[in-house]
Parts: structure tokens; sequence; C-alpha cells
């Protein structure tokens, strides 16, 4: 059993990150994989975010707040969810999927797939996955919890979700459909609004919105392989409420699943 | 005035005249043959035909192409040299994200691979179903997809959007496939096939889509006690699309078949393991992959847990 008392913790704090990247979106499938960006969505949807569904990652939609790793909780079934009408749900646009980025450049192109040649990888990743129709039809955002250098490059080597520059000459159905809401790091929040709310020149670059509580901004733009866009002033990443800390702790994850991302 | 009807299990015999569909895994194995394109229903490790698998796997067969939402199959054929060129949305073990033989065979260049969003592959075998040469989607633009796949093509709307614009997809060509093999819990020896779990995943259409489509099934009823089960909804095969039937009780072992049992999490995990070990890999092989039956299998399987077979 994983410490659940004390000062939200570094995991905490990125659950709630990945929470707020859902405010606002109302009655959309909230899709989040892996254990964290799971936990920040249904923090989100049991506090803020009501009106949101979200799967029991097997085949149903659940209306009731589910433990992390308890495969035999109760669910309260709203809807069926086979996997064909997952797809029917990514064409609607009426969803908003965090995934991870084993690298991510600074227009946001994912990568998933491969570590080197896609011919013949170097390292073959999870592959492209859902990743091409995701980011031309529905908001996305990304989960990196080993933010570097490595992580953060210059260039991916495949790109599995298409950035900013990838679907600037694209159609206008697929520009209106494309959004990277977050990308939420073990060290940051970023996003791609620029300081005037818009890109005044070239395809939107990823920009630092907040640091988490103890990193500094030289951290991380260290820890970046490409240039941020850094605002004069850059906030906190806000700490967890009590209410959140209560529903992290108690409801959602105690079994503490969420410290294995980090190191934990 | 409305008319309620209720579907429930009969005790009304079949009528004479219906075609029996009941073979072995040989069988099947012996209507194909190399260089075919063969699909393989099911989801990464859930309700894979794994008895077929098999069947496939102590053939002579040689050159295949595989299209699937890629499981153990990918693996499994292509650490035997079987595969030619694996089509798939994924190759996953879902506890195992990543196939361990899969990722190999991509590493060491081994097969050929078309690789495409998971969404996309749906439309392939939609299109192939439907006997149309492509579905369009808007998935792929932008993403290394049409990169790695330069046969790929796009299709300009002949409709204009709102703004006059006519826009421009990609056209995900219509599967060809020779055969599909799909498991399923119960079927009646006619062909027609009933899943009981939470997910059909996409069985229907790869049976639509294929020339032929052999599906095993955990227990052969008789047509009455289809509905015994299962809801009217459950019977999502229709005989039309089947031509062979195999009754394999643990016919998908190891991967999931609820609600007749989980994935053998243990085995799973075993066989991921000989994709770093050559030695337990052939011991893998001769054991498993190698046994000259399912019975068999089924035997070494009741024997390596000191129970009862199931």
């Amino acid at each position: 059993m994983a410490d659940q008392t004390g000062p939200a913790t570094r995991d905490e704090i990125c659950a709630v990150a990945i929470a707020e990247a859902f405010r606002g979106d109302g009655e959309v499938l909230c899709n989040p994989i892996g254990t964290t960006p799971i936990i920040g969505g249904r923090l989100a949807r049991a506090t803020f975010e009501p009106a949101m569904v979200m799967t029991d990652a097997i085949s149903v939609l659940a209306a009731n707040p589910l433990t992390v790793g308890d495969d035999d909780a109760e669910r309260l079934v709203e809807a069926w969810m086979p996997y064909r009408d997952v797809f029917d749900v990514v064409w609607s646009g009426r969803r908003h999927v965090v995934m991870g980025a084993s690298q991510i450049d600074a227009h946001g192109n994912q990568n998933l797939a491969a570590i080197g040649d896609w011919r013949r990888p170097k390292a073959q990743l999870l592959g492209l996955r859902g990743a091409p129709g995701n980011l031309v039809n529905h908001a996305t955002t990304y989960w990196v919890p080993n933010h570097s250098t490595r992580s953060f490059v210059p260039s991916v080597d495949v790109v599995s979700g298409p950035g900013y520059d990838r679907v600037a000459p694209l159609s206008a159905a697929i520009r209106d459909g494309h959004e990277i809401r977050r990308v939420v790091s073990n060290l940051a929040v970023l996003d791609f609004e620029a300081p005037d709310g818009g890109a005044d020149d070239g395809p939107r670059r990823m920009r630092l919105r907040s640091v988490h509580p103890g990193v500094t901004v030289d951290e991380v733009v260290e820890a970046t392989g490409f240039e941020l866009v850094v605002p004069d002033e850059v906030p906190e990443s806000r700490l967890p409420t009590d209410e959140e800390l209560h529903l992290i702790r108690e409801v959602l994850d105690p079994h503490g699943y969420r410290k294995a991302e980090f190191g934990g | 005035m409305a008319v309620t009807t209720t579907y429930a299990a009969s005790a009304l015999p079949a009528p004479d005249g219906r075609p029996d569909k009941r073979m072995t895994e040989d069988d099947v194995v012996a209507r194909l043959s190399d260089g075919m394109t063969i699909g393989i229903g099911g989801w990464g490790s859930r309700r894979k035909p794994m008895s077929l698998v098999r069947a496939i796997a102590r053939s002579e067969l040689t050159d295949l192409t595989i299209v699937c939402y890629g499981g153990p199959e990918v693996g499994i054929l292509s650490a035997l040299g079987k595969l030619r060129r694996a089509v798939y949305g994924f190759v996953s073990l879902d506890s195992i994200p990543l196939e361990p033989h899969f990722r190999q065979a991509r590493q060491q260049g081994t097969i050929e691979v078309t690789e495409l969003d998971e969404g996309a592959f749906y439309l392939g075998l939609l299109a192939a179903a439907h006997r149309v040469p492509f579905y369009p989607t808007r998935a792929g633009l932008g993403s290394d997809m049409m990169l790695m796949n330069p046969d790929l093509a796009t299709v300009t709307s002949p409709y204009p959007d709102a703004d006059g614009v006519h826009e421009e997809l990609v056209a995900i060509p219509a599967f060809q496939l020779d055969a599909s093999l799909i498991h399923m819990n119960r079927a009646d020896a006619a062909g027609n096939g009933q899943f009981l779990g939470p997910d059909l995943y996409f069985d229907d259409l790869f049976a639509k889509a294929a020339a032929a489509t052999y599906l095993s099934c955990e227990k052969v009823v008789p047509t009455g006690d289809l509905l015994a089960e299962g809801s009217l909804h459950t019977l999502k095969i229709p005989r039309l699309f089947v031509d062979g039937v195999v009754q394999a009780p643990r016919g998908a072992h190891f991967t999931e078949c609820p609600p007749d049992y989980g994935r053998d999490e243990a085995f799973q995990r075993a066989y991921a393991a000989t994709a770093k070990d050559p030695d337990a890999w052939r011991t893998f092989v001769e054991r498993w992959l190698e046994a000259p039956s399912h019975e068999a299998y089924l035997d070494r399987l009741a024997a390596e847990r000191g129970d009862d077979r199931g």
C-alpha cells in the first residue's frame, strides 16, 4: 500500500494536470489511456466535468467512478461500447483521448510507432495504433512521464499522431477537428496556446504553460530537445484540492498504482 | 395493435437438408494453400482461433499473409517463418502491450508489414464485406501511415463542402481475403455462430469479407439451443458466411474467451519469454505448437497442470 497521507506528491499533481485538460469538454467520450491519465480523467468527471462519459476500458460506458486495477468493480452501465463503436465515436469528433508519446516535437508530432527507420526499426514500439485517426478527428492530450531530451526531440522518427505543421495544409474538417489540448509531463504542463491566443506566424509551437511545484523553468528547458515558447511569467501547476486528494487516494487509486510511473 | 415477439430457445427439430459443416482443424488447413491471404478474428489476445492457428503452425503452409487486429498468431506464425506479410491495426498481447515475437520479426526485418491506423483497418474489412473497392477516411492524412504504405491512394470527394472545397480523403482498399478464421463461443453444425462475451470485435466482418470462412467454437449446439445462453443480439454470424465449423473447447487458449474462460496469463507470460530465449522457444514449439491435434494439446495442458482437462 502506497503512502496515502501528507501533502500532494508529483503523481497526484500530474493526475490533476491531466484532469484539467478535460475542463470545459462537457458531454464527450473522455478516453485516457494509461494509469495516471485514467486517474486524471476519472477525477475530472467526479468533480468539474460530470457530463463526460467514460468506458470501463473493456466494453461499456460506466457512469460510476471505478477504482484503477479493480477489474471486478461493480459498473453502473450506461451503454454498450464495443471497439467498433469506439471508432464511430472517434469519427464523430466527440472524444478527447490521452495517449502516451515516446517522442514528441515542437509542433506536437507524436511517435508511438518505432525508433529508427520504420522499415526495420532499431526498436519497435506500439505502432501507429489509433493515433492517425484520433488526431484528425478530435482533441488529444499527451502524457509523457519521462520528460527528457530523448522524449522531447527536434524531430520524431515516425509520425503517429500529426502535429500542427502536418495538419496545416489539410482540409478544413481536419483542421477543425485537430487539437492538441495539453502535453502533461512529470515536470510541467505544456500547450500550443500562444500568448495572444493564436498562432501569429506559422504553425503552433509548444509553450510552457506551468511547471510542477519544485521544478524550475530552466530544468524544463534543459530537458527539452527543442526551443520551447516560454512566457515571461510561468505559473506553478496547481495543487490538488482536499476533495481531489481524497478521491485519488481513497476512491480512484487506493492501491497507489500511479506510483509505478514515478519510480514508486 | 402492437405485437410483442419474444425469441427463446426452442425444442423444434431443425428441418432436413440444411448443410452440416462440421470438420476438424486439419480439414480447414487442407483447404488453405501457400501464398493465401487469411483474415484472423478476435482482438489482441482475445478470442483468437488458436486451435486453427496451431494447425497452420504444424502444417507445411508457407508464404502467408495474415490480416488481423493482431495478437499471438502474428508472433507465432512469424517466428515459424510462415509469414510473408502481416496486415494489422496493431499487434499486442493486451496485458503485454507489444507482442514480443512480432517485435523481433520487425527488428530483424523477417516479415513485410502493412500497418494501418486501427480505425482505417476496420474500413478495409468493411469495404471487402460490402464488395466496394475502398472506403474513404481522414485517418492517415498528416501521419506517416501514408509514407509507410506507398500504395495507399487518396480520393477527392465528388461533393463540395460548405466552402465549395472538394476534400481529399484516404481510400482504404478492400482487404482481399482468401479465407477467414474466427472463434465463437457457440455455433450450430450449419455454421450459425454466437458470441457470449462483451465484444464481437470485427468477426462478422472477417466472415463477410472472405471468400471462405472457417469458424471454431467452444461447443457445437443444436440450433434450438442457441438462444439458451445468450439473447438474440448475440447471433451475429449467420451460416450464409460460414464454410466450416470446428468444435474446439478451449480453442482460444491462451487468449481469453469470456464467459467460458479468461486469458491464461501464466501461459502467455511463458510464451512471451520465449522471444528472448531460443532454447525456450524450441521447447515451446515442440510441446505446444507441434502437438498433433487440439485434443493432444488439451491433454498436454491438463498434464502440465496436473488436473482435469478444462
